[in-house]
């Protein structure tokens, strides 16, 4: 295979990470959305815990489209 | 190749470019020329110091404005109160200026139509990493600050969790010692390549709205429709996520803040 393909390959590969990183995140919200429709009470107190396990899994999602970019774009 | 030319650069809108002073506007050889990034910036920091002087009136019954600085602050306020506690009190001003400035360097990036076809393109600053590298440099420095001014070298008991076990214990502290070392890291790349990707996918969105007008076959009309409403629905998602990764900025920092405060 020429290595411009390769690289390309690779980004589209990449894509995958970005698909699994949604998987995550829909799963956190999904979760918390679940929990607090059976204690409503609860929930207001348990945002900043939303947005930290929402930002932990959309890193890991992030992280796979530096990587198509990098393999794009600079190497 | 008709596709080859109507390709479309999806980078080309994070590009650098010197305004003026390009000339000889040199530190230690590293030109300092006022860059578009620099603008924006700066039209970021003006116009909130537009927005919160407007509602420093200090009413007792505040109007629309001074309401909505004041629901601001009350937000940040309650962040560092729930996170941090009372000696949070203080960091109050530097997370509401964080929280406010990328805030409005996100939103302001994502100004639409009314200024381009003037020819003046919104540049978002937080979509590049040297921007948002050193805002979490910034954070990360005020916790270490702050960590080795509270506790002195007790500041190291941070990377061992209480009750590990003897034998555990080089290797915890070597685990939490590079998870510490992340942060700055972790911080600046989310909201830089949160914003950047928002961007991209904006930008090829579009050229899909142009490409198919501009395709001359009967189902082009049928994909640059489908695209632009695509599009519209991206744009309001793009809203939220300015907002979110805002807030996750600095709901983080007053996390990371609580750490050097309180160890554990």
């Amino acid at each position: 295979m020429d290595q411009e393909a390769a690289k390309l390959v690779g980004a589209g590969l990449a894509a995958i990470g970005a698909g699994m990183a949604a998987i995550g995140v829909g799963n956190v919200f999904g979760s918390f959305l679940e929990s607090a429709l059976r204690n409503p009470g609860a929930a207001d107190g348990q945002q900043g815990r939303l947005f930290i396990g929402f930002a932990a899994a959309e890193l890991l999602g992030l992280l796979s489209f530096v990587v198509a970019m990098i393999l794009i774009f600079v190497a | 190749m008709a596709a080859e030319q109507a390709k479309v650069d999806p980078m080309h809108q994070f590009a650098i470019e010197p305004l003026f002073g390009s000339a000889n506007w040199e530190i230690a050889g590293y030109n300092i020329a006022f860059t578009n990034s620099a603008l924006w910036m700066a039209i970021a920091a003006v116009a909130l110091w537009v927005f919160v002087a407007g509602g420093m009136k200090r009413q007792l019954v505040p109007g629309r404005w001074q309401m909505a600085v004041e629901s601001f602050t009350g937000f940040i306020d309650d962040l560092l109160e729930a996170n941090v506690g009372k000696e949070g009190k203080k960091y109050v001003p530097y997370i509401f200026s964080l929280f406010m400035f990328i805030l409005f360097s996100n939103v302001l990036g994502l100004v639409p139509l009314p200024l381009t076809i003037v020819g003046i393109h919104p540049f978002t600053a937080t979509s590049h990493f040297t921007v948002t590298g050193v805002l979490a440099i910034i954070s990360f420095l005020i916790v270490l600050l702050v960590g080795f001014w509270k506790h002195k070298l007790h500041f190291f008991s941070l990377f061992i969790p209480h009750g590990t076990p003897l034998v555990m214990v080089p290797l915890i502290f070597c685990i939490e010692l590079v998870s510490f070392l992340v942060r700055p890291f972790s911080l600046g790349l989310r909201l830089f390549v949160a914003m950047m990707a928002g961007h991209v996918l904006l930008e090829v969105l579009s050229s899909f709205v142009i490409g198919g007008i501009n395709s001359g076959m009967a189902i082009g009309p049928v994909v640059s429709i489908l695209s632009f409403v695509l599009m519209l629905a991206i744009c309001a998602l793009e809203v939220l996520v300015a907002g979110i990764q805002a807030y996750v900025f600095a709901l983080l920092s007053s996390l990371y803040i609580n750490d050097a405060e309180h160890l554990h």
